[in-house]
């Protein structure tokens, strides 16, 4: 019985493996990642290079507000008349003009910025705020506040965050990396159950419209043509995954070195390794991160994610079998992918609408534990910390909506497989599921 | 002794009866033919004994044993809507179908290699299936269906798709498997392929088994006693008894009903009358029968 299932298993991942068609997208999608951070980081360094640094034209009524030039922009000033300074914006000169009338400080108005293309909302905001830094200055002095006392009393507060367990242990915790585990763990899952879903319908429509299905139901029971399936495919998909990481991790590495960046853990590694704690001089938020992941605990995340990653796939996978088992082509399909994409949807705008933002939300906790959303939303808590009672009910559920979902979908599946030609909605499904 | 048998069978989909009381039974080594309409049942009732689908009254045994899962490795089964995996190469294919009927892999190569020599497709073995033209693949369908070498072989509708060389090559394989001892249900609704394989016969319509037997009982069951007579008669004006079928240059055909004499006594009487030329039987064809047969329960 088990036997005939491993056979399919077998089956559905040697031949897909097999093709020319996956060894090709297993060894390109992997570089496209590298190659677009490559990119990015090339053009970003041309960028910084100073050629590209905007040039601004700024004409003060008031000559009280000099903007100091940094690595993006720089200021020009000039006694130029208003129409002379936007020809020079017009002729390509400057990047923008700056202009600033006649100001009452307790009420300022009128600043203009003129410019050929609109100009990045960033520039804006920060014109926006060095002006009215300055002027806060200009203010505190007309009160009769010195400037520089006042700067004296700046001061710079960091708060760190320390997640104390129960058990006493203490961890640091970043938000930003927390984050990005979230982000990435999610969409992976999100994708990873979407394109095998995809493959295991297909095939399912594949075997049924070439006819061979019912020479194989002759031979094994649809619940088990249809577990293999889905089984086979899920392995083809972490194969397929387990190469990524080895390619991602190698290729990054080299496509780093080459602009003499280094990977974090290289780095950690190298600043242990200098002194067994980190230098004192080192740029404290790089230090704070490099805590942040020495803290995390990674065993727990990559258990969680091939838990939900696995889970998540089964329990959608059954649904995308029965799917392909009700229509005769992909393109009937559509109809019936309602119940899958909406509650993924749900939960991948529930990851960064509620989950990324508090995981410890009431919604967040729901969307973690309910099963059409737990497999994504999750993995936005997981890094975070979660608690394990809180898993351990949200995997039990998952497990058990796995069951229900292969449980109904095997109903659909084996009258499906055998009904060609007719017209099957929504009321055929529930007929289908009220017979035994 | 009876390899198939079932005993009150029904099945129905919502209000659609498509099996009502059905009883069969199919003898060792002996090919039997399910005959029936578009519709009569003759699907469902296969489907029911390959386990495709449930039953929800009666009783199927195979070999005498009550039909559970294990018996998928006794029975072969072409179905009518038969297809192969198209990117798959032929013995991967064949490898996997025979794995899945129970058979163990180094067994099934052999087996392979063997049918693959039979049928000369030796040297196709590492070409897939979309690579094969169409009788090809449908001989490596057949041996899908009798690569576990099954002691029940059930083909649904078997010559529909082949092209006539093929289904004289498959027509033989079918005779000589009969020949090694395994049983073949065929179910057809074309009759002139019936009454030269079968020896047993059984007729579905409308959801009932109307008519079962060998062909031989079932022919003669259905003679009508009426022969058909060509003679040269003494003279021409000789009036023959039964309807006059035809008249020309001096010859006469006409039908003659038996009544209560041998057909010894009747050719006996007629030698008296002329010169015999030919003197036989009218027995009805499978199909006569059948059509016959589905008016009169239609007229029930």
């Amino acid at each position: 019985m088990a036997n005939k299932i491993f056979l399919v298993i077998q089956r559905e991942y040697l031949a897909r493996v097999k093709k020319r068609s996956f060894l090709l997208a297993t060894l390109i999608t992997p570089l496209i990642f590298p190659t677009i951070l490559g990119l990015f980081l090339w053009v970003g360094m041309s960028d910084t290079v100073g050629e590209n640094r905007k040039v601004i034209e700024v004409v003060d009524e008031n000559n009280s507000f000099f903007l100091e030039s940094n690595e993006l922009y720089s200021f020009s000033y000039s006694e130029l008349g208003q129409e002379d300074a936007k020809l020079l914006v017009q002729e390509g000169l400057r990047f923008g003009f700056l202009y600033i009338p006649k100001l009452d400080i307790q009420n300022p108005k009128g600043i203009v910025f003129y410019s050929e293309e609109t100009p990045p909302i960033s520039m804006i905001t920060n014109l926006e705020a060095s002006l009215q830094s300055k002027m806060e200055s200009l203010r505190l002095q007309a009160s009769g506040i010195d400037p520089l006392l006042l700067s004296a009393f700046k001061t710079n507060v960091d708060i760190q965050s320390i997640i104390v367990s129960e058990a006493g242990g203490e961890r640091i915790s970043n938000s930003v990396v927390n984050y990005a585990i979230g982000f990435l763990a999610g969409i992976l899952i999100y994708t990873f159950i979407f394109v095998y879903g995809n493959q295991v319908m297909q095939g399912v429509i594949e075997e049924k419209s070439s006819r061979i299905i019912e020479i194989l139901v002759s031979s094994l029971k649809p619940f088990q043509l249809m577990m293999g399936k889905i089984i086979g495919i899920g392995a083809v998909g972490l194969t397929q995954f387990l190469i990524w990481i080895l390619l991602i991790g190698l290729v990054s590495s080299l496509v780093m070195g080459y602009f003499g960046m280094k990977m974090p853990q290289q780095q950690m590694l190298e600043m242990s390794a200098q002194q067994g704690l980190f230098p004192a001089d080192g740029n404290p938020e790089i230090v704070e991160i490099l805590q942040m992941i020495q803290g995390l605990d990674f065993v727990q995340i990559t258990l969680t994610f091939l838990i939900y990653f696995v889970g998540g796939y089964l329990l959608y996978g059954a649904f995308f079998a029965a799917i392909g088992a009700a229509v005769d082509s992909p393109s009937d399909a559509q109809q019936f992918m309602f119940p899958v994409t909406i509650p993924l949807l749900v939960a991948y705008m529930g990851l960064f609408i509620f989950v990324l933002d508090d995981p410890n939300s009431n919604v967040s906790f729901w969307l973690s534990i309910i099963p059409f959303t737990s497999p994504v939303a999750m993995m936005g808590r997981v890094s975070f910390g979660v608690p394990w009672h809180h898993l351990a009910l949200s995997i039990s559920l998952l497990v058990a909506g796995f069951l229900s979902t292969a449980w109904l979908a095997g109903k659909i599946y084996r009258i499906g497989i055998l009904v060609h030609g007719s017209k099957v909605n929504y009321k055929v499904l529930w007929k289908w599921l009220k017979q035994n | 002794m009876e390899i198939l048998s079932i005993r009150s069978l029904n099945k129905s989909y919502g209000s659609h009866v498509a099996l009502k009381d059905f009883d069969l039974s199919v003898s060792k080594g002996k090919i039997f033919g399910l005959l029936g309409p578009n519709g009569a049942g003759k699907t469902t009732l296969i489907r029911i004994v390959n386990q495709i689908i449930d039953k929800d009254s009666g009783e199927i045994y195979i070999n005498g044993q009550a039909l559970k899962m294990d018996h998928v490795r006794n029975i072969g089964y072409l179905p009518e809507e038969r297809g192969l995996y198209k990117g798959m190469k032929v013995k991967e294919q064949l490898l996997y179908f025979a794995q899945i009927k129970g058979l163990r892999k180094q067994d099934a190569k052999q087996k392979i290699t063997n049918w693959l020599e039979k049928l000369n497709l030796s040297q196709w073995k590492d070409k897939k299936i979309q690579d094969l033209s169409k009788g090809m693949a449908q001989k490596v369908q057949f041996i899908a269906t009798v690569i576990h070498r099954p002691d029940l072989l059930i083909l649904d509708e078997p010559f529909s798709g082949f092209d006539p060389v093929n289904a004289e090559i498959i027509k033989n394989e079918i005779l000589e498997l009969r020949n090694q001892g395994v049983t073949i249900v065929l179910s057809t609704h074309r009759m002139e392929s019936v009454e030269l394989l079968c020896d047993e016969i059984a007729m579905i319509n409308r959801s009932k088994k109307i008519l079962d037997g060998t062909i031989q009982t079932i022919k003669e069951e259905a003679k009508t006693n009426v022969f058909r007579v060509k003679m040269i008669p003494d003279s021409m004006e000789y009036v023959p008894m039964g309807e006059e079928l035809r008249r020309q240059d001096g010859m006469l055909e006409f039908k003659l009903e038996l009544k209560d004499q041998k057909p010894n006594e009747l050719l006996g009487m007629l030698m008296s009358k002329g010169e015999i030329l030919g003197f036989e039987e009218i027995v009805p064809s499978i199909e006569e029968i059948f059509i016959q047969k589905i008016n009169e329960s239609h007229g029930e």
